[in-house]
């Protein structure tokens, strides 16, 4: 008999990616300015650590906070005792006005349709959990977080119909593209419940246009399926256009149709605030009855109220979190500026991005023959030889070999210069030109 | 086509039971010293509030803590990125030192053994995950905590099969029930991954014996099967018998290496701050196993649920003031102990036992089956109904926790002031005087029968009278 159920398996976790192996091999061997500047950089971890001196600034001036104390009592007890599943209030209350604020208040988010949960790898788990059963399956466009693979499918049994994006046209969505998807889908007796986007996109770093959106929603009315918008990344959008959420286009659209009950929003702290290690994760929802059910699946995976009341109250410092969201985007254009003039040193182009921790980044023209099989060859290459751990498009399931993510968020501008001068020396001994592109810059 | 998933539709939550609707009625109507005198207290949440005071003073001889420093240092930026899966290694290390402590260090666990989730309730998920397929089945002894319906069920599909455990022998567990249990199962078609036991036990309020637990290896030995031993409560142990792991028994058996998979690969421990350290609200959980196969899928699907890196450290901290978790455990014991003693004699003086081998937890099963107008469960509903809106106490009875026998209720003692706990059994004996009153209206001969068990169990603690009934 099988001691141990099918899920313990060695592949069906979907960490033996590319994604998790550049990962190892940067934890033996980590670069370090001073003891270990031979070491490898890590450009592989979508981390925000550029606005530290921000958090730390402010807890230096609330002592209260952390020390679990309001108005200089002692809430010890009851914060102990707070496992409501239904969530700290305070803290719901603030997270909608940020999230508004983020959606430059284009529309107004109620804290009962607001569901907390440790992060938003649990958050996508529970939709899927509430939106499908086992075998059926959501599209996702590529290329996509590779995450997802084991987010979205380990334990719930969904599957993924990967509906594919290509550089032709910037990766955007396109309406036949989602009725590709679907078809194939079909081709594989697939029922499909909806479709997953990241809007800003991860690996691609750009915010949807209200094009790519409307294209989602007619497609989602279509085929009375549901939409979920994993929406992590709205608060680092840095440049123009602006962030438009799913919400504001359905919010458009007279509804005589019932889509505004399939509509979910999934977001966190962890990107835009740089808290991953804090766990603060949230499904947004219009349907009461998907609510209901992610509240109680929350339980398995419900916020600290430690830190449920330290994020509350520094959220509720509006003061400080518009100065905040504004000095840490501008931070981050910075940066990216900072990537791509590197990159372009280096003969390499990116895709022309306004968000995210990253860049989707070209390297066909370092490839030695337009196939996976160069592009790992180019990937080892570069982790070997370049000592930089970057992500290569194949473990996002991209389908035109040579696309690369590159952060850029996650390290001192020091080691950022460093990284791109070893780019440059690569490429130089590897001795490519820059070829011309359409949608790079 | 259906908008949503089977799971989101349907009850299988098992949230519709008298466990949560209880809870709804507190919520709706909860009891305040000061604004809401009559109101209904709260019995039926097994937490534990009675040294909080220990805590808070440690906290504030510790501001540095909290304060995201270290040596002085802030490490504010370290903790905030810390999201790895493998846990906080200095609080994996404290926690399985205290887990030591409380096994009075019989037994010692390994930092690399042991995986953080956020609470035990994804703890015992992650396990049926790991363990179970959809559609195959535990083996859990009744009365069980209500919760397990969901957190085992739900999401998993796996199946529990119930233990039938009785009064007579104070609901342990035995050969004949294991093996009725697993006939039962076999009957429905199902596969049997394990057995699921809490020790100490909620609702009993009891350790395992040790031949209790010998008898639980020797049953899953032969059948090739997994053993949970939930230990969340292990250190809320506060009279003899001690408390006894499952650990311990691996550690002196010699004959659980000569089989397929060695029974030391097929046991695993789920324990929990919650209970011990009263802190469920900060969701610290942990698995413990010896098999390198489940550790590694479990450590991933903590994905799903890890502790916030502010609560490892600040827990780590604590932990590791050795001085602080020694003072902790044996005062917290001793608390406990004093408020199970006035809860059991306050039930005395309403004329109701409780099972006499209670020595752990946070409760206590309480005996009212002479209470109830017939021997049946609708009766214990029509009790419980009378309990919470005439008595205004939210108790759990017997039938949420699965227990076959009506008439038993788990209250909690350690969720609230011993003021409320004197008001709660105040209320409880003017109700008993006031039924028995009515009763005295009724039929002679039923007065005097439930007159003589009322008498009979005030004399004599021998539990055989359950059969003469």
């Amino acid at each position: 008999m099988n001691m141990l159920s099918r899920k313990t398996s060695q592949d069906s976790h979907g960490q033996d990616s590319s994604y998790f192996l550049g990962w190892q091999e940067y934890e033996k061997n980590r670069y370090h300015p001073i003891q270990n500047p031979m070491g490898i950089i890590q450009m592989g971890l979508a981390e925000n650590q550029l606005s530290f001196d921000l958090l730390k600034s402010w807890l230096r001036r609330n002592p209260d906070i952390v020390g679990l104390k309001k108005n200089g009592v002692s809430i010890f007890k009851e914060l102990a005792l707070f496992q409501d599943y239904h969530g700290l209030p305070a803290l719901k209350n603030e997270l909608v006005e940020f999230m508004e604020k983020i959606r430059g208040n284009e529309m107004k988010f109620a804290p009962e349709k607001l569901v907390l949960t440790a992060g938003a790898t649990p958050a996508n788990e529970i939709l899927m959990f509430c939106l499908a059963d086992p075998g059926e399956a959501f599209i996702l466009p590529t290329p996509y977080y590779p995450g997802f693979d084991r987010d979205l499918k380990w334990r719930t049994g969904v599957e993924i119909v990967p509906m594919h994006c290509s550089s032709s046209n910037g990766f955007r969505i396109t309406s036949s593209a989602l009725e590709r998807a679907y078809k194939q889908a079909q081709k594989m007796n697939l029922n499909v419940k909806g479709v997953l986007v990241t809007n800003p996109s991860n690996p691609l770093g750009v915010t949807m246009t209200k094009t790519e959106l409307n294209y989602l929603v007619n497609f989602a009315i279509d085929k009375n399926i549901h939409i979920i918008s994993d929406e992590i990344y709205s608060g680092t959008v840095f440049a123009p256009p602006k962030f438009v959420s799913i919400m504001e286009v359905v919010n458009e659209r007279i509804s005589d149709n019932n889509i505004w009950n399939r509509i979910h929003i999934v977001y966190s702290l962890s990107k835009d605030l740089g808290i991953p290690g804090f766990r603060v994760g949230m499904i947004y929802s219009n349907n009461e009855k998907v609510v209901s059910a992610a509240t109680k699946m929350s339980s398995f995976g419900l916020v600290s109220s430690q830190t449920q009341y330290l994020v509350a109250n520094l959220l509720m410092d509006k003061k400080f979190t518009f100065k905040y969201m504004e000095e840490t985007q501008r931070r981050l254009k910075r940066r990216k500026e900072m990537l791509v003039s590197g990159l372009r040193n280096a003969g390499i182009l990116c895709l022309k991005s306004n968000a995210g921790l990253f860049c989707w980044v070209d390297m066909r023209h370092l490839l030695s023959s337009a196939t996976f099989e160069a592009e790992k060859e180019l990937w080892i290459k570069i982790l070997c030889h370049a000592g930089l751990n970057i992500s290569p498009g194949s473990s996002c399931h991209c389908c035109e070999p040579g696309w690369f993510r590159v952060c850029f968020a996650n390290m001192s501008e020091d080691t950022l210069k460093i990284a791109m001068e070893r780019m440059k020396t690569f490429t130089d001994s590897t001795n490519s030109a820059v070829k011309g592109s359409n949608n790079s810059y | 086509m259906k908008l949503l998933s089977t799971k989101a539709t349907c009850n299988s939550h098992g949230q519709d039971s008298s466990y949560f609707l209880g809870w709804q009625e507190y919520e709706k109507n909860p009891y305040d010293e000061v604004m809401n005198p009559e109101g209904i207290i709260q019995m039926g949440l097994a937490e534990n509030q009675l040294s909080f005071d220990l805590i808070e003073s440690w906290l504030d001889k510790n501001p540095d803590v909290p304060g995201f420093k270290s040596n002085g240092k802030s490490i504010f930026r370290e903790l905030a990125l810390f999201q790895d899966y493998h846990g906080l290694p200095s609080f994996k290390k404290e926690l399985v030192d205290f887990m030591a402590e409380i096994r009075g260090n019989k037994v010692t666990f390994d930092p690399n053994h042991i995986v953080l989730t956020a609470g035990s309730t994804p703890a015992n998920e992650t396990l049926m995950f790991c363990l179970a397929e959809k559609g195959e089945a535990f083996l859990l002894p009744t009365p069980y905590y209500p919760g397990f319906d969901r957190d085992l069920k739900w999401r998993t599909g796996v199946e529990i099969v119930p233990i039938q455990c009785t009064s007579s022998n104070n609901f342990q567990i035995t050969e004949p029930a294991l093996q009725q249990a697993y006939q039962d199962a076999k009957k429905r078609n199902l596969r049997v991954k394990g057995v699921l036991v809490t020790n100490p036990s909620n609702p009993l309020g009891t350790t395992m014996s040790r031949s209790e637990l010998n008898l639980l290896i020797d049953f899953i030995k032969d059948k090739n099967m997994h053993l949970i031993s939930d230990e969340i409560y292990s250190g809320t142990v506060y009279s003899s018998p001690g408390f006894v792991s499952v650990m311990e028994i691996l550690k002196e058996r010699n004959d659980l290496k000569d089989c397929d998979v060695p029974v030391g690969d097929r046991v695993h421990v789920v324990y929990s701050l919650s209970k011990d350290l009263g802190l469920p609200g900060f969701r610290v959980g942990a698995i413990y196993s010896e098999n390198e196969v489940v550790v590694g899928a479990a450590t991933k699907m903590s994905s799903f649920g890890l502790v916030s890196s502010q609560t490892q450290y600040l827990l780590s901290a604590m932990l590791g003031d050795k001085k602080f978790t020694k003072n902790y455990i044996s005062e917290n014991q001793k608390r406990l102990k004093r408020r199970q003693r006035m809860l059991v004699s306050g039930l005395q003086k309403a004329g109701i036992s409780c099972l006499k081998t209670n020595n752990a937890g946070l409760f206590c099963w309480v005996d009212m089956s002479h209470l109830l107008h017939s021997n049946t469960f609708e009766a214990e509903m029509d009790l419980w109904k009378k309990i919470l809106y005439e008595v205004r106490l939210n108790i759990s009875p017997g039938a949420s926790c699965h227990c076959t026998e009506p008439g038993w209720f788990r209250m909690c003692f350690a969720n609230m002031s011993e003021d409320t706990l004197n008001l709660a059994m105040k209320r409880l004996k003017a109700f008993v005087a006031a039924e028995s009153n009515d009763n005295a209206c009724s039929k002679r001969t039923s007065r005097r029968k439930s007159l003589s068990n009322w008498v009979f169990r005030l004399s004599s603690r021998d539990h055989r009278e359950q059969e003469e009934r």
